[in-house]
């Protein structure tokens, strides 16, 4: 596959982008997505999620289920601070 | 901060049905979906559904909500309370759900969720795949058959499973040409009802074939395929083009699982049910009591046990807050529908993703 391939839409990442971060030794994809920023744009990974997990499981002879997940965190989507302004405060 | 007995996120088929199961045990349901209309993927499948009577066969998709949110209008008794345009933001470890609905945000803290989140489509890589004409088959769906936009003139469809086959007869019905649909398998991997439906139509079918790239200036002008030998590499010298405005991919969907990653669920990686898939009980219960799970968020399946699997985590996320009636005569009957659905040879690869999965899920 070419090189120039678009792996991360929202961060713009090729795979020339993530081969070059494994070659530099890291596997684990939690450290390939904060080196990158893989999967932490608009969509939060939901489209090259599962591509880096493969590119790293190929290049590290591991299957998928092997490597360390990368971490899901809130919003699920983005926001507007103003919603999170008007949140619920009360604790009862 | 509100506390529902029951929180369900995701109004589709197993959301909707879940909510049913639980309003009828006699529990209060909150049903939150992000959309302005509840039925999930429903909403767009104008095709009519096959298998048993009790999963609504020979009617269509698209006709499906309205019957069960009849019945939970008449069965809810003022028990059940939809939230639609409202989006889960987070599911806390502590139970806590956080809403957003029109840039305003709630925190509620629910006795039981059932996550019925759907599924994500999958992508594909190949050098073009961010041009503008480049969709999820699911996309073209709901621009066609909910807007009633066509997504362009000549398509070229990326799998032969049941969503490529219906999805290419679908554009066909909206008078969009498709130039072929490829597999990467060397078989079909549809129902062949659909497959012939679309090959009467003069749609080719291309097995062992796949993408080698998108090409175009502003958007999608047409692709490059080429064949695939039985180790799913490329065979040089077998480079065909093909002019088309849309390529539409179609190869498999993902469980929507990240509420569940945000509690802290206990998950496996499982191809057979379409990526991880948190573990759970044949209650539909996870590893986390407070948290249950139905639909393709925890294998992906079709409508119809999406339904069943809704009606299970409903009934016992009701019975764990007491309204415990019956239980286990519905819970047998739900069971039976769920084996007859994976019984035959399409839900061989589901028997064998929930006979790996860990702690002792259902197997049929």
């Amino acid at each position: 596959m070419e090189e120039d391939t678009i792996i991360c839409r929202c961060e713009d990442l090729t795979l020339a982008d993530i081969r070059k971060t494994i070659k530099s030794g890291h596997q684990n994809p939690q450290v390939i997505k904060r080196l990158t920023r893989c999967g932490m744009g608009p969509c939060q990974g939901s489209t090259c999620r599962e591509l880096l997990l493969k590119e790293v499981a190929s290049a590290a002879g591991k299957s998928v289920g092997e490597l360390e997940m990368t971490t899901y965190r809130p919003p699920t989507k983005p926001i507007k601070i103003k919603s999170m302004l008007g949140a619920d405060k009360d604790d009862s | 901060m509100k506390k529902p007995e029951i929180a369900i996120v995701g109004g589709g088929p197993a959301g909707l049905s879940a909510a049913l199961s639980a309003v009828r045990q006699g529990a209060q349901v909150m049903l939150i979906d992000r959309d302005p209309v509840l039925g999930g993927q429903l909403v767009k499948q104008t095709h009519m559904f096959f298998g048993s009577k009790k999963q609504y066969a020979a009617i269509r998709g698209i006709d499906i909500p309205q019957k069960l949110l009849a019945a939970l209008q008449e069965e809810g008794n003022g028990k059940f309370d939809p939230r639609v345009n409202t989006t889960v933001l987070g599911c806390y470890d502590d139970g806590v759900l956080l809403l957003e609905k029109e840039d305003r945000a709630e925190l509620i803290q629910p006795r039981k969720i059932i996550i019925a989140t759907g599924a994500a489509e999958k992508m594909l890589p190949f050098p073009g795949n961010d041009l503008p004409g480049v969709y999820g088959a699911g996309a073209v769906q709901t621009l066609m058959n909910v807007y009633g936009i066509k997504p362009g003139t000549r398509v070229l469809m990326i799998g032969a499973g049941n969503i490529g086959l219906i999805v290419s007869y679908q554009l066909l019905q909206a008078g969009v040409e498709v130039t072929a649909i490829i597999e990467g398998a060397p078989k079909i991997g549809g129902y062949l009802v659909h497959a012939t439906k679309v090959r009467r139509a003069g749609i080719p079918i291309l097995t062992s074939h796949t993408i080698k790239k998108a090409y175009g200036c502003d958007s999608v002008e047409g692709a490059v395929l080429c064949n695939l030998d039985e180790k799913w590499c490329a065979v040089p010298g077998t480079e065909q083009s093909l002019a088309v405005d849309v390529i539409c991919l179609a190869v498999g969907l993902t469980p929507q699982t990240e509420l569940l990653w945000q509690a802290g669920c206990e998950q496996q990686y499982l191809p057979e049910l379409g990526g991880y898939v948190p573990l759970r009980s044949e209650k539909m219960q996870t590893s986390l009591s407070h948290l249950f799970v139905a639909g393709d968020a925890a294998c992906i399946e079709e409508a119809g046990s999406a339904m069943v699997e809704g009606k299970i985590a409903g009934l016992f996320a009701a019975a764990d807050l007491g309204y415990a009636e019956n239980v286990e005569a519905l819970n047998e009957t739900f069971s039976r529908e769920l084996e007859e659905l994976r019984s035959g040879p399409a839900g061989a690869k589901i028997r064998q993703g929930l006979s790996r999965l860990k702690g002792g899920a259902q197997v049929c």
